[in-house]
């Protein structure tokens, strides 16, 4: 008698063990503290082997995560009746704790899930841990990734990766950051941190072209899922935040396109339009026009203006460059980044000419880091093809291709060298 | 055809050393393995995975917490197929997703039936 696995009726959803992972970890940090996060991670992980080996042979349930989480709830209980730190926690929380069946139960109730989710993305981008520590914090326990898994996206060892996120620990354990919602004073200061470290991770996946893509894609992809679920608390969901859902989503509208099919990266005006994806541009207008609610107009809101103009320009040729240019003016006025005003080059360029273009660039180049920049001499040798002045062209072009060492841009730069002749 | 009796043995730390995003796709492997067996028919019956608890029964009948092999030797499940002759098992065996890259390594006993491979 042949039996069919139950799998081909419902598959598993991408990434299941992953953001299981992140939610189990936010549940029971918020149980058993900080200070036991290695005792967590190990009942998380035997949850996830259990799973993994139960479902092996004959499919996944029909509610994998209810699975899951019956596991998980045997497994606190077990480590609070039997595990020391659990008698500890059990005496430490007495009168609120949810120890009981009936309390755990509360816990894994999708909101109570998605509250713990929250809290722990207000503790994973405090303000007092450092930016990288910050990142590595949340790619671990929010999105559940491994240790190789971040360092191959972030293009750092697994040493660096292990000493980030110990270092963040210690640092929330030491600034007793608690899993508290921040207070109404301080939510201002708090939910802009959060949003940094979401855009510098949706940046990683996003900007650079080297390491792991399918990884990268991982990055954009959770950076959105976060940014959703501070859009889903009224008092995160801010104009900010949906500036910045709009500001990635416009990006993300343009991931698939961006790739040709040996997965070299293509500038946008050699991307194929049609194969943007319309509906996220459609969602990313939605949050956009949401974004326009408050008095405060943040640099999210001006970069996403900009990746809105993009995805409405029917052509390249066709864009609305005079527009952008003022967004970039603006952009400069609230925060004078050597990145702004190469981009802003491009577009004068555009608008004015090469010559004009290389203008505007001087400005740029005294900051040293961006004159390290491949993208910096990429663009100088790009404005000297367009004015015809091919020797300076490639010299700046030569110049940018030994700054980077990804083969994608490169690849791009072998591109305009072709045509300066 | 006979059929035989896999029994598959892994190491447990390979286990907990795996990412949520690598267990997800072990999974997978698994599925698909054992998904071809049902479509070429070599699976008679998937089996199951099995928990890590156990007790012990000995002659005396006390009952002991185990098995507590040693963790490279759990056994973590088992399935029925059929094939010609033993070597032809020992051959599906080899696809096993614990031997795939990304797998965690271990053994696949291979044990005939007496009840099935007796001709009358």
């Amino acid at each position: 008698m042949p039996q069919t696995l139950r799998e081909s009726v419902a598959p598993l959803v991408e990434h299941f063990f992953r953001h299981e992972a992140g939610r189990l970890v936010s549940v029971l940090i918020r149980i058993f503290g900080w200070r036991n996060f290695d005792l967590v991670e190990d009942m998380v992980q035997a949850t996830l082997v259990d799973a993994l080996q139960a479902w092996r042979h004959r499919g996944v349930p029909g509610n994998p995560s209810g699975w899951v989480h019956g596991v998980a709830r045997n497994k606190i209980l077990d480590a609070l009746r039997r595990d020391k730190i659990g008698q500890r926690v059990v005496t430490e929380w007495a009168a609120t704790l949810p120890t009981s069946q009936e309390g755990l139960d509360k816990q894994f109730l999708g909101s109570a899930i998605e509250d713990s989710q929250l809290r722990m993305i207000f503790a994973c981008c405090h303000p007092r841990l450092a930016r990288e520590n910050q990142l590595a914090l949340t790619l671990k326990t929010l999105c559940g990734f491994g240790v190789l898994e971040i360092g191959r996206a972030l293009l750092v060892s697994e040493e660096t990766v292990k000493k980030r996120i110990q270092r963040a620990r210690r640092d929330l354990i030491d600034h007793e950051v608690s899993l508290d919602p921040p207070q109404d004073g301080d939510l201002a200061h708090r939910l802009d941190a959060v949003h940094q470290v979401l855009y510098l991770l949706f940046n990683e996946g996003y900007s650079s072209s080297k390491g792991d893509t399918a990884i990268r894609a991982d990055l954009c992809e959770d950076a959105v899922w976060l940014c959703h679920l501070l859009c889903s608390q009224p008092r995160f969901s801010t104009p900010a935040t949906h500036a910045l859902m709009a500001l990635m989503l416009f990006h993300a509208a343009r991931l698939e396109a961006r790739l040709d099919q040996h997965g070299g990266v293509l500038l946008m005006e050699e991307q194929d339009r049609a194969k943007w994806d319309h509906r996220l541009i459609r969602r990313a207008q939605e949050f956009l026009d949401r974004s326009a609610e408050g008095a405060v107009i943040s640099p999210f809101h001006l970069e996403g203006a900009i990746a809105c103009h993009h995805c409405m320009a029917p052509s390249y040729a066709e864009t609305d460059w005079l527009a952008i240019l003022h967004l970039y003016d603006a952009l400069l006025k609230i925060h004078r980044s050597p990145v702004y005003l190469l981009n802003r080059a491009i577009v004068v360029a555009e608008i004015e000419g090469p010559h004009a273009g290389l203008h505007a660039l001087r400005e740029a180049g005294q900051d040293r880091a961006l004159a390290q920049y491949y993208l910096y001499d990429a663009t100088i040798g790009e404005f000297y093809r367009r004015a015809g002045e091919m020797d300076e062209a490639k010299q700046h072009l030569e110049a940018a291709k030994r700054k980077t060492p990804s083969s994608h841009d490169r690849a791009i730069i072998e591109r305009r060298l072709a045509k300066c002749s | 055809m006979a059929k035989f009796l896999f029994v598959f043995r892994s190491d447990n730390d390979a286990h907990y050393k795996m990412t949520p995003d690598e267990m997800q796709q072990n999974h997978q492997r698994w599925v698909q393995w054992l998904g071809e067996g049902i479509q070429k028919g070599w699976v008679v019956d998937v089996g199951d995975g099995l928990s890590a608890e156990g007790r012990v029964v000995d002659a005396k009948k006390v009952v002991t917490d185990g098995p507590f092999v040693e963790s490279k030797e759990v056994v973590g499940g088992f399935t029925i197929v059929q094939a010609g002759t033993i070597d032809a098992a020992a051959e599906i065996a080899k696809g096993c997703p614990m031997f795939q890259e990304g797998g965690t390594g271990g053994t696949v006993e291979v044990r005939p039936l007496w009840g099935f491979t007796m001709k009358n």
